[in-house]
């Protein structure tokens, strides 16, 4: 039996005009993602992907792993495939069935045909009627179930006709790098990376940033914020992290700002930062893994505050989203075991027992004018941009 | 000019020993096992190593069986002792390392009855209580015989007694990884059937330890291969690194006296002058019967972590509590068992001296210190 991967579209099918623009980008994910796993033809006709292999050892399996990092991709399906000849088709599906049910004891069964090519001979119906029947024949205590069967036998008329009977399900959303480029923060902690993560499904190219503060967290912190970039990039391709030296703008924060407002600057401070480098980078919105309600830096004023910084959109996917679902998401793509790695918190130094949690956006901006006036803090931004670090996945 | 004070963790392999492995690697790769000359020769580093180990240990060559470290030689004689003799119920201290407190969960989870003994504030165990809770069904004891956070030294000699006494049935295990070549001391001396030493400690490689198991005793493997070690630990043995363990241990064995002399000294040294020059310290390592290279002291009000890395940042290089527990970042049971708070207990660095450290790098290290700690208290405050 030959096999090919066929995959299935997820929303990309409802575009109009501009479909060609995300299907070209969907095979270069895939031909990307796939490139070590040996040589294939991969074409798109019809909202499915045929990714054929053309050597022997392809190896279907781990492609299989890969695939399902692909965004855009909804169904992924290993088809066997066999001339438009009923009488093929009847044997392939017999053969095909039969291996399965070598693995697993399947008492119910139906057949779902697809007719693209509607010259064939015979329409759906009666295709699912003539296989069906042709495979009770064959397989005793085998029944048919419309509702609910255990197994559907997928045919598919097109150019050959194909034949499957397991489909995985894909990752869904967008093919990368469709729409737009945003830099998202990244802390090291379990939400920012989901956030990150949510917004590359949706076809958004996605850069990243991370504020350092050594010597008050350890090289290690920086190490996962690495680790992160690189277990994201497995779905979002390549991407860049800017490092950000941070300690002298917190230091001088902690010298000349009220204690209770500390997290409200630090914060500010940081999107400032981090909309300058996304302008300097032609990017065009920030993402953070604010959750309202989750700390006393993430109450509705304290995210009025944060926002008011910069004038580049800020997207919060998570904002809705309680702890245990972002957790669950986090442990999917598989960026949990990585920020539950215990560096961060190491800088507990800087988070004040009693944060303000209704700060007012007037007040802040007060203290602010007072402290740039002051202070060369402003300067101090720059000079951090200057020295920031540029790491890239691998 | 980096500074490394984190010789409990591992240590600087000595130049001699780096050299002999390179000379080995390519002139003695035969395996051990084999009848031919190049066989031959390897299985002679093998002996020579076993050689210079007994000459410190003052054991017989054929009472050592090498490992792959001290956590594997734990292992083995916790394990390999319970499966081959009789009795359901082992004693141990708080203040163990997670290779023997981790052998022994696992040991309970399988039916077996651990006891653990409490240690006083200098870290020392109570011996009365190993004396009330020694019964006919204790088939072992296991001790360490200097704690690797605190340097605390157990009265070894006068468990073994004891022990002897109350059950002569019962054996008794020594881990000895931070003792070793450190502090004198012979088998005998110890009085202890079985003990844990490590290579890397001493200036050797990593992946290589030896268990010692007193002519007799008998113990079970805890793998199973082609009958190596006399079958207690198969495994085509690691020649390369044993043979520079066993160089490691000669030269370590030599020096000993005046090494630990010197260790000692520093290390008073930087006790005396934290304690001059900054307020609020607390010192963790005991007054006496202390290893010469571990001094632990806590900094109050300052986060070990920040301060290790703020020396990390003048290539000081320090370890708040023990390597393997810093990882998981959670408080040292260590500094618990010896009734520390856990303010305290955050604060806490471990310096840990060898015989290459200088008065210069503890002179240098005091000073940053001085710095340092009144800066991030200040920071902390504010």
């Amino acid at each position: 039996m030959k096999s090919v991967i066929l995959l299935k579209y997820g929303e990309i099918f409802l575009k109009k005009l501009n479909r060609k623009f995300f299907e070209k980008r969907l095979l270069e994910d895939i031909k990307e993602k796939l490139k070590r796993c040996g040589s294939f033809n991969v074409t798109q006709f019809q909202s499915t992907v045929f990714l054929e292999p053309t050597e022997d050892n392809f190896n279907t399996r781990i492609a299989i792993e890969l695939l399902k990092k692909v965004f855009g991709i909804s169904k992924i399906c290993v088809a066997f495939y066999c001339p438009k000849e009923i009488e093929k088709i009847k044997s392939l599906a017999f053969e095909v069935l039969e291996s399965r049910m070598n693995e697993k004891n399947i008492k119910s069964f139906k057949v779902e045909t697809v007719r693209e090519d509607k010259n064939f001979f015979l329409n759906s119906m009666q295709i699912n009627v003539l296989i069906g029947s042709f495979i009770l024949e064959k397989f005793r205590g085998l029944k048919v179930n419309v509702r609910n069967p255990e197994i559907i036998l997928n045919i598919e008329i097109r150019k050959k006709c194909y034949v499957y009977v397991q489909c995985i399900k894909g990752l869904g959303g967008m093919p990368t790098k469709t729409n737009g480029r945003a830099l998202a923060l990244l802390s090291g902690g379990i939400d920012s990376p989901v956030a990150a993560f949510m917004l590359g499904k949706r076809g958004v190219e996605i850069e990243t940033i991370h504020f350092h503060s050594y010597p008050y967290t350890s090289e290690r912190a920086k190490e996962k914020v690495i680790e992160l970039l690189n277990k994201l990039s497995e779905y979002l391709g390549k991407m860049s992290l800017f490092i950000v030296p941070f300690t002298d703008i917190q230091l001088a924060l902690i010298k000349n700002i009220n204690k209770k407002y500390l997290t409200i600057f630090i914060r500010r401070y940081m999107m400032k930062i981090a909309e300058k480098i996304a302008i300097k980078n032609s990017m065009q919105s920030l993402i953070t893994g604010e959750s309202v309600g989750q700390v006393a830096s993430q109450t509705m004023e304290s995210i009025v505050v944060t926002d008011n910084s910069v004038s580049l959109p800020i997207f919060r996917p998570l904002i809705g989203m309680d702890k245990n679902e972002i957790i669950s998401i986090s442990r999917n793509i598989g960026t949990y075991e990585i920020s539950i790695l215990p560096y961060e918190d190491c800088c507990t130094l800087f988070v004040p027992k009693h944060p303000i949690i209704k700060p007012k956006l007037k007040d802040v901006i007060e203290i602010e004018k007072n402290l740039e006036k002051e202070n060369t803090i402003k300067e101090m931004l720059d000079e951090s941009i200057k020295n920031s670090e540029i790491i890239s996945s691998v | 000019m980096e500074i490394y004070l984190d010789n409990s963790a591992t240590t600087k392999p000595y130049l001699p020993v780096v050299k002999l492995m390179v000379y080995n690697m390519k002139n003695f790769f035969g395996n051990p096992s084999s009848l031919h000359a190049k066989g031959i020769m390897a299985e002679k580093l093998i002996k020579k190593a076993k050689n210079q180990i007994s000459e410190v240990l003052r054991c017989s060559p054929n009472e050592l069986f090498f490992t792959s470290g001290g956590t594997e030689s734990n292992n083995l004689a916790i394990q390999g002792i319970v499966r081959a003799n009789r009795g359901k119920h082992i004693l141990s201290t708080q203040i163990e390392h997670p290779a023997t407190l981790n052998t022994l969960k696992y040991l309970e989870s399988i039916g077996y009855e651990i006891e653990v003994i409490s240690v006083d504030s200098d870290g020392v165990v109570v011996l009365e209580e190993i004396e009330n809770k020694i019964k006919e069904d204790t088939v072992l004891v296991t001790v360490m015989h200097a704690n690797n956070e605190i340097g605390t030294i157990e009265p070894i000699l006068k468990i073994a007694k004891l022990i002897r006494r109350i059950n002569s049935n019962t054996y008794f295990h020594v881990d000895a990884c931070q003792s070793y070549c450190k502090i004198p001391f012979t088998v005998d001396e110890l009085g202890c059937d079985l003990l844990s030493i490590s290579s890397h400690k001493i200036h050797g490689p990593k992946g290589v330890g030896c268990l010692y198991v007193r002519g007799g005793t008998r113990v079970s493997p805890i793998i199973f291969g082609g009958g190596q070690q006399k079958d207690l630990r198969p495994g085509t043995e690691n020649v390369v690194s044993i043979s520079a363990f066993g160089l490691a241990s000669e030269i370590s064995g030599k020096n000993m006296l005046e090494s630990s002399k010197k260790m000692r000294n520093l290390n008073n040294l930087l006790r005396k002058h934290i304690l001059k020059n900054i307020d609020n310290v607390f010192i963790n390592t005991p007054l006496k019967n202390f290893v010469p290279h571990i001094l632990n002291v806590s900094f109050k009000g300052v986060k070990s972590q920040v301060l290790l890395n703020h020396l990390d940042k003048e290539f000081i290089y320090v370890s708040s509590g023990a390597a393997c527990s810093s990882r998981k970042n959670k408080p040292s049971y260590v500094l618990g068992s010896i009734g520390l708070s856990p303010d305290l207990i955050e604060s806490s660095i471990r310096f840990s001296l060898s015989v290459f450290t200088t008065i210069e790098e503890i002179e240098r290290t005091i000073l940053c210190l001085t710095k340092l700690v009144p800066k991030l208290r200040r920071i902390g405050e504010l």
